[in-house]
């Protein structure tokens, strides 16, 4: 019995593991900075690439990583095409801040509330900032967790390669 | 063999259909500490000599199904962490089902309704907190703009479960949402309502226990363009506790935080008043167990390691009055004052006092214990933060940030570690990050700090060397220069360096760390003097 049971796991999981081409952006609600609730299996961007990052008002190097993006984002956009969703994690203590300090910021990214970290569990955070990029077909292909000044450039090649089409095979 | 061929041959038929057998992703952590002996820090003698904290989540999704696991070892945990975390064990797992109108889930997970003031259970994995719920949760999204949640179960504590068990329902109703004519309106209301209950035998021989404790609350969050409004009530019943030592009288929240912002300003002011709010699934817990509200300090969140780890506020869910303000402004760029790439400037406030009360004198008969004056607030100061910090990027290479606090810290009432009375402190602190290049920086921090109470003055010196976007070095140094006691003006040198790579983390530090409070979001916990090699890896798949 027990070698059955090991066997169909083991039969099973192969497939399960090699997967090709990235896996989906799970299903959750989470907020938007209304108050309204909006399901992250709605995130799309027509194709074009998607960059979420997680990131609280805590979060120093979350913050460093977002407010040196949105320097370049508008060039960024204008040459790719591509879309920042920054994903708040903070909890009742801050929530209420985030709107402030995101157009005090001056950012144009969409902003999303997981208060309860629903989502960023179902991402597989462990700590913020955690970034990852969506391709096209809306599948996570690449991720990076921490922050580093500079991480942004090698961030960019890879929405670059996105954009012109180039897969990208590292997860 | 013949069972394994059988479901390659199954695998293999549905590979034909073009049927994925779903997806699994996961997460995983593990931190070891190796412990020197260190008596001059007070660091406390390991037996073990080197301790480990541990876990692995699995999350399995196939269409609208999800299951998940968590595996967790704590051999033996980690300094600072409570000893309730022995062995290792699964406590954590999952099933749901997400149809179109109703989402169930059997098993553990995690649900806060509102704000979290009348309930949330949630995790906070740095800390050892996990109030995760057992039982089951139904989500049902009955119409457009109204959304209804009922749950029941029981709190995890540790690796067992809470004696009490908690059920509650939350309804959301969105104005906007659910009538057409209103979705195009500038003004958006959403309201709330919960109902949370928890029973508990009477196990009291003392006194005639209330073995069903309910509590109600309601929420309101109002915007308009710029302007927002969130408010939220919570009454709970009477709930004697080894919190409130025991008394009938019942216990209130309330919550109001507005906010006004534009591109480039920022504004939010917010105030709470809570009374006797402490709600757990078990009357005879205490620290972070078992707790059934969240009620977050209502301060900013420091990171600096001087203004963050030695006096945090944390809420005295007994009773206390809060205010806070904070500001977030952006100073025009290519203007004197903006300096050619703008300059950001926050300042922030937030004061804490105790309550207006009258004592009653009834401990052997209704047992109120005292009347609160609701409008007005207490004459004991708690806690008070007034802080500010200005970021200027001075040349592409160059950016500079320098931010001041000053604290009053009430140690009579949060009873810290160290010596009683009111501390009266300031901080500052300059960060420097000077580019290389595209992709090599060095980060520099240097703080002090400046109080005649408690340990006297201390020095901070942070430098911090990156590599994008692979691989970091950095060394801190904390030094209590102006520690009264001679012999204790000890530096705690700590060098790190780490890896990065995809959803990999691979961390390595040696030396010594300080006593002191480890926070994060509303939750702290105190952090042991130690000496040695700590190794974490953390990955994301």
């Amino acid at each position: 019995m027990k070698v059955l049971i090991f066997s169909l796991f083991i039969a099973f999981s192969f497939p399960i593991f090699a997967q090709d081409g990235g896996r989906e952006i799970p299903s959750v609600d989470v907020k938007d900075l209304f108050g309204n609730n909006f399901n992250t299996g709605d995130i799309d961007n027509e194709g074009k690439p998607i960059i979420i990052s997680f990131w609280a008002t805590w979060c120093s190097p979350c913050k460093r990583e977002l407010n040196n993006i949105a320097e370049e984002y508008v060039d960024w956009q204008e040459e790719t095409g591509v879309k920042i969703i920054a994903v708040s994690i903070d909890d009742a203590r801050n929530m209420q801040k985030v709107k402030p300090y995101v157009d005090g910021q001056a950012w144009d990214y969409q902003v999303l509330l997981d208060p309860n970290g629903d989502f960023k569990r179902l991402m597989n955070v462990n700590n913020v900032p955690h970034t990852f990029l969506v391709d096209g077909n809306n599948q996570i292909v690449w991720q990076h967790n921490s922050y580093s000044e500079g991480d942004e450039y090698e961030l960019y090649d890879l929405v670059k390669k996105l954009s012109s089409g180039e897969k990208i095979d590292s997860h | 063999m013949a069972a394994f061929l059988c479901s390659q041959f199954l695998f293999l038929k549905a590979q034909e259909n073009n049927k994925l057998p779903g997806e699994i992703h996961g997460n995983f952590e593990m931190t070891t500490q190796f412990y020197s002996v260190d008596t001059i820090i007070g660091a406390p003698i390991v037996p073990e000599k080197v301790l480990m904290n541990g876990f692995l989540n699995l999350i399995y999704t196939k269409d609208k199904f999800t299951a998940g696991l968590r595996y967790e070892a704590y051999q033996n945990v980690l300094q600072g962490f409570d000893p309730g975390y022995a062995g290792s064990g699964i406590p954590f797992r999952y099933g749901t089902y997400s149809g179109d109108l109703l989402e169930i889930t059997a098993g553990n997970f995690y649900e806060q309704f509102g704000s979290g003031l009348i309930f949330r259970s949630y995790e906070e994995r740095g800390l050892g907190v996990d109030n995760a719920m057992e039982g089951m949760r139904v989500k049902a999204k009955v119409r457009p703009g109204i959304y209804l949640k009922g749950m029941i179960g029981r709190q995890r504590l540790f690796f067992a479960q809470s004696n009490g068990i908690v059920r509650g329902i939350d309804g959301e109703f969105n104005l906007n949402e659910a009538f057409e004519g209103l979705a195009e309106k500038k003004t958006k209301v959403i309201l709330g309502s919960s109902f949370v209950s928890k029973y508990q035998a009477d196990d009291n021989v003392t006194y005639n226990l209330p073995e069903n404790v309910a509590a109600a609350g309601g929420r309101l969050n109002l915007i308009r363009g710029n302007f927002s409004i969130f408010s939220e009530y919570v009454y709970k019943a009477n709930d004697p506790s080894a919190d409130n030592n025991f008394i009938y009288k019942p216990g209130q929240a309330f919550f109001i935080s507005t906010s006004y912002s534009t591109r480039g300003f920022g504004l939010n002011l917010s105030a709470k008043h809570i009374d006797n709010m402490s709600f757990r699934s078990d009357r005879n817990e205490n620290i972070n167990n078992l707790l059934i509200s969240y009620l977050p300090a209502l301060t900013k969140q420091h990171t600096y390691n001087l203004a963050a780890t030695l006096y945090p506020y944390a809420t005295q869910p007994t009773g206390e009055v809060g205010f806070q303000a904070d500001l977030t402004y952006k100073l025009k760029k290519g203007t004197w004052y903006g300096g050619k790439y703008g300059t950001s400037v926050l300042v922030n406030y937030a004061a804490a006092n105790g309550l207006d009360t009258t004592s009653i004198d009834d401990l052997n008969t209704t047992r109120q214990a005292y009347k609160t004056n609701i409008l007005s607030t207490g004459d004991i100061v708690f806690f008070r933060d007034f802080n500010i910090e200005v970021t200027r990027k001075l040349s592409k290479e160059f950016k500079l940030k320098a931010s001041y606090f000053n604290f009053i810290f009430n140690n009579d009432v949060m009873k810290l570690a160290g010596k009683p009375g009111t501390f009266y402190v300031d901080i500052a602190v300059i960060d420097l990050l000077y580019k290389f290049n595209k992709t090599h920086s060095l980060r520099t921090e240097f703080q002090n700090m400046w109080t005649k109470q408690d340990q006297g003055n201390w020095a901070t010196f942070v430098a911090e060397y990156s590599l994008a976007p692979h691989w970091f070095f950095s060394f801190m140094d904390q030094y209590n220069y102006g520690n009264p006691v001679e012999s204790k003006r000890l530096h705690y040198p700590i060098f790190s360096s780490g890896y990065n790579t995809g959803g990999t983390r691979i961390m390595a530090s040696y030396g010594r760390q300080r006593a002191g409070i480890f926070c994060v979001g509303g939750v702290c916990r105190t952090v042991p003097a130690s000496n040695g090699v700590t190794l974490s890896i953390t990955s994301s798949f």
